[in-house]
C-alpha cells in the first residue's frame, strides 16, 4: 500500500518597511546590536505601539494577488507567553480576525499546476533575537543569552496554507511561488539566508486513496527552500515505517536541525502553551476603506504567473520564462528591450547568459549596472545586421556593462564593427583573389579546403572586420 | 499678598505672578516649606526634586521679567503621580520591581506640563501599580491623610490627592482606571477630575488597564481643573487610542450656573450603602441644585449594579499583560536565578506586592482557555451594557450624579485584610470608567468627623462642558472651604 502526506506551510515574511511595525526604529538588517531601539519596541515601561499603515497596505495587498477575503474590519491581539527576547512578554498579532482569509495559490509541479488554498494572512511584531552562548548552543545548558532587539518589533507577515500540499516537492515549490509573489509585490526582497522569510509546516501521513488526515506533526525551524524540503521528506520518512507498522504517530512540535538533516522532538510540556489571547486595548481595530481597497488593487503589478505565461508566448523556453521573471530587475530590463526592438528570445538568451554570468562574477545587482533595454535591443540589431559577430558581441556587452558606454559606441571604440557594405566587402575579395590567382585556380580545380585559406586572406586584409561567412559565400561566388 | 503662597488656587498664584506680586522662585520656596513641614508625617512624595524645580522656576521667572506671556501655568508648582515617566527623574509606580528605575522619557503629559512652564517638583505615592483604593498598597510604605493622619487618602493616586490637599502643591496628575483620581480626591477635600478615555495621552504612563485608564488633575478648584485639562489633553500620534478630534472648550461656560441643567441622580448608587452623612451632604447639594434652578430626577441604570463585577475582570485580565513586561531582563529589580525563567519567576515574585500579584492571578484565569468567554467575554457584554445604560440616560439628562465614595476615609489597615471591602471604595466611581466618560469630584462638605466629602459628576464622552459646568455650579453652591489643620511642625 502508498503512502501520501499532507502538507501545510506557515510562512513568516519580515515587511521591507522603512520603519518598525509599531514604533519610527528603522527597519534593517545587519546593524549594530541594540542600536535600532526605542522604549516602543523594548517594551520600557509607558510606552504605546501606532501601527505602521505601510504594513498594513503591504498585507492587504498579498491578500488581494491571493484572491483573499480582506477584513473590513480587523482586530490585533495580545497573544501571552514569557520568553526573555519578547520584550513585553506579549506578541501583538492577529487572532480571529486578521487582515486576509481565504485566497489560493497556483502553483507549477511536476504533474501540472497545483491549487493551493490559503488559511489566513495575517500582520504581527517580530521578537528580539537571542544569542546562547556556551558548550552546546542550546538553551538549557547555555552560561549566558545574549539579547538583540534590532529584530523586535520589525512587521512580520504570517501566510498559513491549507494542508493542500502533497508531497516535500510541492511544498517547496509553493513556498518558492509564494516567494516571487512576494517580491514581485515589493513587500520584502524575501532574503532567505537574512531569516527574512521563514517556514513552519504540519505534516502527517495516510494511505494513498484515503480522505481521513493521520495525526499531525508541526515541524518548525525551516530556513530556506531546501530545508524546508528535506525536513519534509525526512518527517514523512519517519512516518511512513510508523504507520506501516501499526503505531501511532504521536502528535507533537519538532524542530528541525540543518546540520545534521534530522527533525526532533521539543519538550511537549514547554509546547503545550495556552497564548491567552485578547484584543490589543492599545490599538484601535483596523478599518479598511473601499477606496484604499481599490486603490491598493489597481495598484498590483503583473504576478509572477501571468508574467511568465506572457514570456513563454513571446517565445521563451519555461526556465527561462521563470529566470527572466524572477531574477531581480530582469523582467523590466527584458520588457524594456523589447519595447526598444529587441526580439525577446535574443534577449532573453543575453540576460540569461552573459549577464548573469556577469552579475555573478563581479557581485553586483543588476539594477547597480548601467545595462538598459535600449542597450540590449541595439545589440540585438548589431548582430542581427552582420555588423558584430557574436563573440564581439559578448565582448561589447561586457563593456557595456563596464560602463563604457551604449554598444555601438564601445563596438567603435574596441574597433569590433564588421564590414557590413557589400561594395567594400566585394573589393576586398576581389583584391586577394587577384593576388592568389593559383589558389584560386585550384579552388575552381575543385581543392575545396582552399576557401579557408583564402577566407583567411581577406580576414588579413580587413583587420579580422569581415564578416567570415560572407566572405567565404563571395570566395565560392567567384570561384564557379 | 495675605497667607501662605502655598494655600493658594492655580489661578490667584497665577495672577499674582502677572501682577508682579509673587515670584516663581517664593511661590516654589512656599510650597518647599509646605512640604518639609508636612512630609514627615504624610509620605505624600516619593521623589522631591527642588534643584530642578528651582531651575525651572527661575526660567518662568526670567520669562516673566521679560514680559512673555507663558499662560496660566508658567511657574506653577505641580506634582505627578509616580506612575508617569519623567526623563531622568525616578518612576517606581510605588513597586520595588522599578525601585531605581529611571526612565529615559518623559510621558507625553508631562512634556505638555513643562511646555507650559510648570514647575514639576516631584513624583507622588500610589497604590503599586495603581492598584488599590488607599494608597496602602505601596512598596514604599502608605500616604496618610491630611485631614487625619489616621486615616488613608483615598487612591490609588493618594499621593496626588493628598498634595493638593496639604499644600505641598499647587494641583498635580494622577491616574484614574476605576475612580484613581475621584476617590482620593473624595477623601482628602479636593478636586479630581478624570476626563474622557482618550482626551489625554497614555503615552508614558504605565499602564494598568489600558482600556480605562486616563490621566487627569487634583485641584482645590474646579477652574484650576480646567486649566491643567487644557495644558495636557489633546490629539498625541504616541497613543493609537487618543482621540482625533478638538479638545473640548470648557471655559466659556464655565460659570454659566445650573439654571436650566438636567441632572439625573443615579438611583443604585444614591441610596443605601452610603454612609449617612455622605448621603446628608448630597442631598443637601442636589436641593441647592434644584434650588438655583436645575432639574433634578432619579434615573435608573440597572447595569451599575454589575459593572464593580465587570471590572475586577476586565481591569485585571489588562493587568496581567501589562506588568508582563517586567522580568528582569532589561530593566528594574533582577534576582539571580539558575535559568532565565527562574530569573524572570523570582524577580516577579519578590517585585511585586500582594495586590498587583492577586490582581495578575485573576487576570491570568480570567483570559485562560476555556474560561475566557465565561470571565473576560462576559465582562465586556457588561461593559457594553454599561455604555447604553448611560447612552440612554444622557438622552434624558445632561449629567448624572452620585457621592463620588460612600464613605469618607477610613482608617489606615482598616480593611488592608478585606480585598473586597477595599474594592467596595469604587462602587461609585468604576461605571464611569467602563463607560468612557468623564468624571469629577467636587467637596461638598464634612462629616461629624470633619472628614471632607465628595460630590461626583459624570457625562457623556466628550460632554466635559457641561460637566464642569456643573461641577463649578456645585462648588459654588457648596461653598466648601474647610482645609485640613496644617501640620504641627516641621518635621523632617
Amino acid at each position: 500500500m502508498g503512502y501520501e502526506a499532507v502538507i501545510g506551510v506557515e510562512t513568516h515574511v519580515e515587511v521591507a518597511t522603512r520603519s518598525k511595525m509599531f514604533c519610527g526604529c528603522p527597519n534593517g538588517f545587519g546593524a549594530e546590536p541594540n542600536t535600532h531601539i526605542c522604549p516602543v519596541c523594548l517594551g520600557l515601561p509607558g510606552a504605546l505601539p501606532v501601527p505602521n499603515v505601510r504594513a498594513i497596505e503591504a498585507t492587504v495587498s498579498l491578500g488581494l494577488a491571493l484572491g483573499a477575503e480582506i477584513a473590513p474590519r480587523s482586530v490585533f491581539h495580545r497573544k501571552n507567553y514569557f520568553y526573555a527576547d519578547l520584550p513585553k512578554n506579549y506578541q501583538i498579532s492577529q487572532f480571529d480576525l486578521p487582515l486576509c482569509r481565504g485566497g489560493h495559490l497556483d502553483v507549477e509541479t511536476e504533474t501540472g499546476v497545483r491549487r493551493v488554498g490559503l488559511t489566513r494572512v495575517h500582520l504581527e511584531e517580530d521578537t528580539g533575537k537571542s544569542t546562547h552562548l556556551g558548550e552546546s548552543g542550546r538553551i538549557r545548558a547555555a552560561e549566558a543569552v545574549l539579547l538583540d532587539f534590532n529584530r523586535s518589533g520589525v512587521p512580520l507577515m504570517e501566510v498559513v496554507s491549507e494542508p493542500d500540499l502533497r508531497s516535500p516537492e510541492e511544498a517547496r515549490a509553493y513556498a518558492a511561488e509564494l516567494r516571487a509573489l512576494i517580491v514581485a509585490l515589493g513587500i520584502s526582497e524575501a532574503r532567505l539566508e537574512e531569516g527574512q522569510m521563514r517556514f513552519d509546516a504540519n505534516v502527517s501521513v495516510r494511505p494513498e486513496g484515503s480522505m481521513a488526515l493521520g495525526t499531525k506533526v508541526e515541524i518548525k525551524n525551516m530556513n530556506s527552500l531546501r530545508s524546508l524540503q528535506r525536513a519534509l521528506a525526512f518527517e514523512v520518512e519517519r512516518q511512513t515505517p510508523l504507520l506501516e507498522a501499526g503505531r501511532e504517530v504521536e502528535q507533537e512540535t519538532r524542530h528541525w536541525d540543518e546540520a545534521a538533516g534530522v527533525t526532533r522532538a521539543g519538550r511537549s510540556k514547554e509546547e503545550s502553551s495556552d497564548y491567552r489571547y485578547f484584543p490589543e486595548p492599545d490599538l484601535v481595530p483596523v478599518t479598511l476603506e473601499a477606496a484604499l481597497l481599490e486603490r491598493l488593487r489597481s495598484a498590483l503589478p503583473e504576478l509572477p504567473a501571468a508574467r511568465r505565461a506572457r514570456y513563454r508566448a513571446l517565445g521563451l523556453e519555461p526556465d527561462a520564462a521563470r529566470l527572466i521573471s524572477e531574477g531581480e530587475g530582469y523582467g523590466d530590463l527584458l520588457d524594456a528591450a523589447v519595447a526598444a526592438g529587441a526580439e525577446a528570445r535574443a534577449a532573453a538568451l543575453w540576460l540569461s547568459g552573459e549577464v548573469t554570468a556577469h552579475l555573478r562574477r563581479v557581485g553586483m545587482s543588476l539594477a547597480s549596472t548601467p545595462l538598459t533595454g535600449a542597450h540590449l535591443a541595439e545589440l540585438d540589431a548589431l548582430v542581427a545586421a552582420g555588423r558584430l559577430s557574436a563573440t564581439a558581441a559578448k565582448e561589447v556587452l561586457a563593456g557595456v556593462l563596464a560602463g563604457e558606454g551604449a554598444p555601438e559606441e564601445v563596438a567603435a571604440r574596441r574597433d569590433l564593427i564588421q564590414i557590413s557594405d557589400e561594395g567594400v566587402l566585394a573589393a576586398a575579395v576581389a583584391e586577394v583573389l587577384a593576388a592568389h590567382p593559383d589558389e584560386l585556380a585550384r579552388l575552381r580545380a575543385g581543392e575545396q579546403r582552399l576557401v579557408g585559406f583564402l577566407v583567411g586572406k581577406v580576414m588579413q586584409t580587413t583587420g579580422g572586420k569581415a564578416d567570415p561567412r560572407r566572405v567565404s559565400e563571395a570566395i565560392r561566388r567567384a570561384a564557379q | 499678598m495675605n497667607g501662605d503662597p502655598a494655600d493658594l488656587t492655580i489661578a490667584a498664584a497665577a495672577a499674582a505672578m502677572c501682577a508682579g506680586e509673587l515670584s516663581a522662585a517664593a511661590l516654589l520656596d512656599a510650597v518647599r516649606r509646605r512640604a518639609a513641614a508636612t512630609e514627615a508625617q504624610l509620605h505624600a512624595y516619593l521623589t522631591l526634586d527642588f534643584e530642578g524645580a528651582e531651575q525651572a522656576a527661575a526660567a518662568a521667572d526670567a520669562a516673566l521679567a521679560r514680559g512673555e506671556d507663558l499662560g496660566p501655568l508658567a511657574g506653577i508648582p505641580v506634582a505627578v503621580k509616580d506612575n508617569m515617566c519623567t526623563r531622568g527623574m525616578e518612576t517606581t509606580c510605588g513597586s520595588r520591581i522599578l525601585s531605581g528605575y529611571h526612565p529615559p522619557y518623559d510621558a507625553t503629559a508631562v512634556a505638555r506640563l513643562r511646555a507650559a512652564g510648570a514647575v514639576l517638583i516631584g513624583k507622588t505615592n500610589m497604590d503599586e501599580f495603581a492598584m488599590g483604593s488607599s494608597t496602602e498598597n505601596s512598596a514604599y510604605g502608605p500616604t496618610r491623610n491630611p485631614w487625619d493622619p489616621e486615616r488613608v487618602p483615598g487612591g490609588s493616586s493618594g499621593g496626588s490627592a493628598a498634595v493638593v490637599a496639604a499644600g505641598s502643591a499647587l494641583g498635580a496628575l494622577g491616574s484614574d482606571t476605576g475612580g484613581s483620581i475621584r476617590q482620593p480626591a473624595s477623601l482628602c477635600g479636593v478636586v479630581g477630575f478624570k476626563p474622557t478615555y482618550g482626551l489625554v495621552s497614555r503615552y508614558g504612563l504605565v499602564a494598568f488597564a489600558s482600556s480605562l485608564d486616563q490621566i487627569g488633575p487634583f485641584t482645590r478648584t474646579v477652574a484650576d481643573a480646567a486649566t491643567l485639562f487644557e495644558a495636557v489633553a489633546g490629539h498625541d500620534p504616541s497613543d493609537a487610542t487618543s482621540y482625533r478630534g478638538p479638545v473640548p472648550e470648557v471655559r466659556s461656560t464655565l460659570e454659566a450656573g445650573p439654571a436650566g441643567l438636567r441632572v439625573g441622580v443615579v438611583a443604585e448608587l444614591a441610596g443605601e450603602g452610603n454612609e449617612p452623612a455622605v448621603l446628608a451632604a448630597f442631598t443637601r447639594t442636589l436641593e441647592a441644585l434644584q434650588g438655583a434652578g436645575a432639574e433634578v430626577r432619579e434615573l435608573s441604570l440597572p447595569s451599575m449594579s454589575y459593572a464593580l463585577d465587570a471590572y475586577y475582570l476586565i481591569a485585571p485580565a489588562e493587568c496581567s499583560a501589562n506588568l508582563a513586561r517586567f522580568d528582569g531582563v532589561r530593566y528594574g529589580l533582577r534576582l539571580p536565578g539558575d535559568t532565565v525563567e527562574e530569573m524572570m519567576a523570582a524577580s516577579r515574585r519578590d517585585g511585586f506586592g500582594p495586590e498587583v500579584t492577586r490582581r495578575i492571578l485573576l487576570g491570568t484565569y480570567a483570559l485562560s482557555a476555556g474560561y475566557y468567554e465565561a470571565f473576560y467575554g462576559r465582562a465586556q457584554k457588561v461593559r457594553t451594557r454599561v455604555i447604553e445604560d448611560f447612552a440612554r440616560a444622557y438622552r434624558e439628562v445632561d449629567v448624572l450624579v452620585t457621592p463620588t465614595s460612600p464613605t469618607t476615609a477610613f482608617r489606615i489597615g482598616e480593611r488592608t485584610d478585606d480585598p473586597l471591602a477595599m474594592y467596595l471604595a469604587d462602587v461609585g466611581t468604576i461605571p464611569c470608567n467602563l463607560g468612557g466618560g468623564p468624571g469629577i469630584s467636587v467637596p461638598v462638605g464634612l462629616d461629624g468627623q470633619g472628614l471632607p466629602i465628595g460630590f461626583q459628576v459624570l457625562a457623556p464622552p466628550l460632554g466635559e462642558a457641561v460637566l464642569l459646568r456643573a461641577a463649578r455650579a456645585v462648588e459654588a453652591l457648596a461653598g466648601f472651604s474647610a482645609r485640613p489643620a496644617p501640620a504641627t511642625s516641621g518635621v523632617g
